[in-house]
């Protein structure tokens, strides 16, 4: 019998430490012997805690969202008894949406411990790195790479085996091969899950991407609020060392490669490649301009190749599997799969890892099981603060590079925000123009200056201040900034204003022309009335209102006054009659 | 204990802690783009990055205290002011921002009367907001001293303040 505790960050926060706790008690006091083991995120994040029960035969039963005091029953009946407890157990249709998706990035995570480097083994781990660097020539590897026509998952999508090509016939003894797990799109945890969930995956693509290019060593950025992922990467280097893996003579071969972890210090345009190299080097994070390429001076001016995370994690799989087989997955131009964080209004949340090709509509509905409280979906955001809001009316749009991109969103690094009829578009541009604007490194001006000039103009209409000429001024502003900036980060700031107003035009006019917020989300052009058939005249709204804007005697209908009203919403939440009405 | 009896450079005005840092010093400033590592070093030891320990790793490393406050203010991570015993870190990442984290910061500043940024005048809480913590799926989500807390409500981020200061004040009673 094995019990497993899913143990990302995503289960320990929905406290799965807890329960890990409370499992091993009863299993003592039950007189078992049985090890409670960890795993990674299976991405079925709406329902952690998870804990899976293996018994002697194979079988698995799945408990999800289990609590504490769950936990005696599953041991006594489950462990003891040898009988599941039907009622805890993952329903039918919860576990069909695991069948829909393909894993490969994600082939790992949420079935082995992450601490234990033979279980990674013991799934064909490390196979991948020993025929390639005992095997194959650098050459070989990169066509197979090229073969099977994997693409950058950390945005951009540019063929991997180009980059590390360039990079192997760029000249120079000593050449890096870095991991740009910096993670920055605000809403999306892909690599998260994969490197606290399968890191050895990362670390196998790495090494075999290092022999590849001709590296001398790998160091992987990461994020600095990922403690997790850097503390089990750790783990995994350690061992990896440990085995022979990695170090001198990988393998017993002449390449030798070692990996570092360097964490980052929390500023979003360090994703961007050449920014971070800068804070490799212990300088602000800014980035420089092209070329010259990373490729042919990067690190302390070393020809340099970076890969995002998932990128690394489809690697071992591909030389194992062989290209044909990825290849044979996805569409023309986008081969393979790629994963997603399905987030925000959307009934089951998580990561999912899908096929290149599948309609959006499939995403959000067969997997994601729909919009949260029976709510019409309005919108989803792909690619974060550099990409843009696909609309209710292009659901039916694949997930691939070129069709993606045709709608004015991007496939980004996986960030899928998913929106509904509450959420306010105008609102949403205003959100991630801030973020960037905070974020923007202040390096060149259209990014400095205009993302700021951005933001003022969408503030003010949030605020109900949108001036005639405001939709234009944006609209102008977002091609200059595009144009001008420097770097990634600035180009692609405005892509979340100009898909708004492409599909949400009329609710910019809204707020302007008619101070109406039809998503009832900007507080400003909100009208607080009460609905006089339904008031008891209980009073409390008027003893809560801390302006002291709503008047009216004991048992008879109160009334607010507009002008006095701040809109902050205290009456909305005290009254039990459903009274206050909002416009 | 005076820090120019332990070798300190710093004229008289740092703490004694400063000296943690020396192995951190002497190990990495040799190592070229080693900064961040360092700073990471100090805000673990001192709590933030205070002129004081700027200074110090001025003058252990050679690297200009200019150059070391700029790093220092590009990274979020980097604080510059103390702050208090419990940090929250709210997020305001897009999922969350979607399932309302606003209203989350308007309840946590209710319950501790402060703004983001400040710190309780007990010295107990620090508010912080940050851009995702990668828990999306159980947005809004916020971290408390590295424990996340997840599917927040204006309810629950309020007794989870309340109960952990309640936990202080008996703590200081006893
Ligand atoms: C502002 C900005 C932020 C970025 N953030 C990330 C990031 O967090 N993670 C990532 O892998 N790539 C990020 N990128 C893309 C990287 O610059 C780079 O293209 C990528 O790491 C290359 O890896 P790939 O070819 O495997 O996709 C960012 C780019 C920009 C312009
Ligand atoms: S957006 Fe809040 S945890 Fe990701």
């Amino acid at each position: 019998m094995r019990v497993i505790v899913g143990q990302g960050s995503c289960g320990l926060a929905a406290g799965a430490a807890k329960v890990h706790q409370e499992l091993e008690k009863q299993i003592k006091e039950n007189g078992l012997n049985i090890h409670v083991e960890i795993t990674g995120c299976i991405g079925n994040c709406y329902l952690e805690p998870i804990v899976d029960v293996i018994d002697d035969q194979g079988v698995k039963k799945t408990y999800v969202c289990v609590k504490p005091e769950m936990v005696k029953e599953i041991v006594e009946q489950h462990l003891q008894g040898n009988s599941a407890v039907e009622k805890y157990l993952i329903s039918k249709e919860d576990s069909a949406i695991l069948r829909k998706q393909k894993r490969v990035a994600l082939r790992n995570c949420g079935i082995i411990d992450p601490t234990s480097i033979e279980e990674y083994i013991a799934l064909d781990g490390y196979k991948a790195t020993e025929k390639a660097v005992t095997n194959m020539t650098p050459e070989q590897v990169v066509d197979v790479i090229k073969a099977s026509g994997l693409r950058g998952r950390g945005g951009a999508g540019f063929p991997t085996w180009f980059k590390w090509d360039a990079a192997r016939k760029s000249p120079g003894p000593d050449k890096y091969m870095v991991c740009n797990a910096d993670e920055g799109d605000p809403g999306a945890f892909m690599d998260r899950s994969v490197l606290e969930g399968d890191p050895h995956s990362v670390i196998e693509g790495m090494v075999i991407g290092g022999y590849a290019m001709g590296a001398v060593e790998g160091i992987i950025y990461v994020r600095a609020e990922y403690p997790l992922a850097i503390k089990r990467l750790e783990t995994a280097i350690e061992q990896a060392r440990e085995k022979g893996f990695l170090g001198k003579n990988v393998f017993g071969s002449k390449f030798s490669f070692d990996i570092r972890i360097k964490a980052g210090a929390g500023a979003f345009v360090c994703g961007e490649e050449t920014a971070l190299i800068a804070s490799l080097e212990g300088e602000r994070g800014m980035p420089r301009l092209k070329p010259p390429f990373p490729a042919q001076k990067g690190y302390f001016q070393k020809p340099t190749n970076i890969n995002n995370v998932e990128t690394f994690a489809n690697v071992a799989w591909i030389i194992h599997n062989g290209a044909a087989a990825y290849a044979a997955m996805g569409t023309e131009k986008a081969k393979g799969t790629k994963v997603f964080a399905l987030t925000g209004k959307i009934n089951k949340g998580g990561l999912v890892e899908i096929p290149m090709g599948l309609p959006l509509r499939e995403v959000i509905y067969d997997i994601g099981g729909g919009i949260r409280n029976g709510k019409a979906f309005k919108a989803v955001q792909m690619g974060g603060p550099s990409g843009g809001c696909i609309p209710a009316s292009l659901i039916d749009t694949t997930v691939d590079y070129e069709a993606l991109t045709k709608t004015g969103a991007i496939m980004g690094s996986g960030g899928m925000v998913v929106m509904d009829e509450t959420t306010c578009m105008v609102d949403m541009a205003r959100f991630f123009l801030s973020f960037t604007r905070k974020e923007s490194c202040g390096k060149c001006t259209y990014c400095r200056v205009g993302t700021k000039r951005m933001l003022e103009i969408l503030e003010r209409i949030t605020q109900g201040e949108g001036k005639d000429g405001d939709i234009e001024l944006l609209e102008e502003l977002a091609a200059k900034v595009k144009d001008g900036a420097m770097c990634g980060l600035g180009q692609t700031a405005p892509n979340p204003v100009q898909t708004t107003i492409r599909y949400f035009r009329n609710e910019y006019e809204d707020h302007i022309y008619k101070k109406k917020c039809t998503a009832k989300s900007c507080k400003s052009l909100l009208t607080f009335s009460i609905d006089k058939d339904k008031c008891t005249g209980c009073t409390s709204c008027a003893r809560k209102c801390p302006v002291k804007a709503i008047s009216g005697e004991v048992k008879k209908t109160h009334e607010i006054d507009p002008h006095v009203c701040i809109r902050c919403g205290k009456c909305l939440e005290t009254c039990k009659f459903k009274a206050i009405l909002v416009d | 204990m005076s820090c120019e009896k332990n070798g300190c450079k710093c004229n008289g005005n740092s703490e004694f802690k400063f000296v943690q840092l020396d192995p951190v010093i002497e190990k990495y400033k040799n190592v070229p783009g080693s900064l961040i590592k360092i700073l990471q070093a100090a805000q673990d030891i001192n709590g933030f990055l205070s002129k004081d320990i700027i200074n110090y790793i001025a003058n252990g490393t050679g690297i200009k205290p200019a150059k070391i406050y700029g790093v220092a203010t590009f990274y979020a991570q980097f604080r510059t002011k103390p702050i208090g015993k419990y940090l929250i870190m709210l997020c305001k990442g897009t999922a969350c921002h979607v399932n309302g984290a606003d209203m989350i910061e308007e309840a946590i500043c209710e319950e501790l009367n402060i703004a983001e940024g400040e710190t309780t005048a007990d010295g107990l809480f620090t508010l912080n907001c940050v851009a995702c913590l990668g828990c999306c799926s159980l947005s809004p989500v916020m971290m408390i001293n590295g424990e996340a807390f997840g599917k927040l409500t204006k309810e629950s981020v309020k007794k989870i303040l309340y109960e952990l200061r309640n936990q202080e004040r008996a703590e200081g009673v006893k």
